[in-house]
């Protein structure tokens, strides 16, 4: 089998916030009715940790994160995608749900420093304030021209998803927001 | 710069997040209707100037569908709602007879 390859290969970039691309992660989406009992049982079974409240995220790796009323995203290892997609299969026989392996479909970058928050705040109409996005967050919004997930890790550290065919415009852009000189030092003094 | 709380996922999201869906609450004519009543399902629309029903679409976050209603003189928001209703709920036409007394909109008041 061929090896997966990242669609920027793995770039790093060291500005007023450090910048790299993530090797390639296993994601697997989630549809269904998340309200009800076998879906949260089988969501939190699979994945280890529980279902997380809107706009929120639980564990690091593996991870659910809240994607829409109606839709989670599993974040685990890139080998494991497949074995959680008919494990989640197994788990919801005839409940009505979409289970995908979607691991390809999207680059992440994990933004970190103590500006972090800046750099992405120059690109988002999100209010992107400690207190709107504190640590546990996952905001789904649009970076420049693209649609975007930021997934607040802590204070510091930030992962972006975004779509694969547009993992170079999301590079190049978080390079240019914080290109050294240009940060604006409202939230860090 | 409109901001709108999307009722499905409960973020105040900018007006660039969202992707406008034009007037809320059309109802099909149909199929028996007369050629004048489907082109007016088809193409006539409200124009107000003041309260207007608007859909809009979470588009860059949760994906949703939702109404809005909404001043299109000041852009004063009254208040959001569920994509699955056909008519607005008694809470935003209360929001809207608090600040716009005597209102009206199509047979809507």
């Amino acid at each position: 089998m061929s090896d997966p390859v990242t669609a920027l290969g793995g770039m790093t970039a060291d500005s007023f916030a450090d910048i790299a691309e993530q090797p390639p992660r296993g994601m697997v989406l989630l549809r269904g009715d998340l309200s009800s009992a076998p879906v949260q049982r089988a969501a939190a079974e699979v994945a280890g940790v529980t279902v997380p409240a809107p706009n929120r995220f639980e564990g690091e790796m593996p991870a659910l994160c809240w994607m829409a009323p109606d839709e989670l995203l599993l974040l685990c290892d890139y080998d494991e995608a497949a074995a959680k997609v008919a494990a989640l299969a197994e788990a919801l026989q005839g409940v009505h749900h979409l289970a995908l392996d979607v691991s390809d479909a999207r680059a992440v970058f994990r933004v970190t420093g103590l500006d972090a928050r800046e750099a992405l705040a120059k690109l988002t109409p999100a209010d992107m304030s400690p207190a709107a996005v504190p640590p546990g967050t996952f905001r789904r919004t649009r970076m420049a021209q693209v649609p975007a997930a930021i997934r607040a890790l802590d204070d510091t550290a930030f992962e972006i998803l975004c779509f694969r065919s547009v993992a170079q415009y999301m590079a190049d852009l978080l390079i240019s927001a914080a290109i050294p000189g240009s940060e604006v030092g409202y939230w860090q003094t | 710069m409109l901001i709108l709380r999307c009722p499905n996922c409960g973020i105040d999201a900018d007006e660039t997040e969202l992707a406008p869906g034009g007037e809320a609450h059309l109802r099909r004519v149909g199929p028996e209707a007369s050629d004048d009543a489907f082109e007016g399902y088809l193409f006539h629309r409200e124009n107000p100037r003041g309260v207007h029903f608007e859909r809009w679409r979470h588009a860059a976050g949760c994906g949703k569908w939702f109404h809005a209603a909404r001043c299109t003189q000041t852009l004063e928001v009254f208040g959001t709602y569920s994509a699955q209703v056909t008519d607005p709920p008694q809470d935003i036409r209360d929001a809207i007879t608090a600040r716009r007394p005597g209102w009206r909109w199509r047979d809507i008041e």
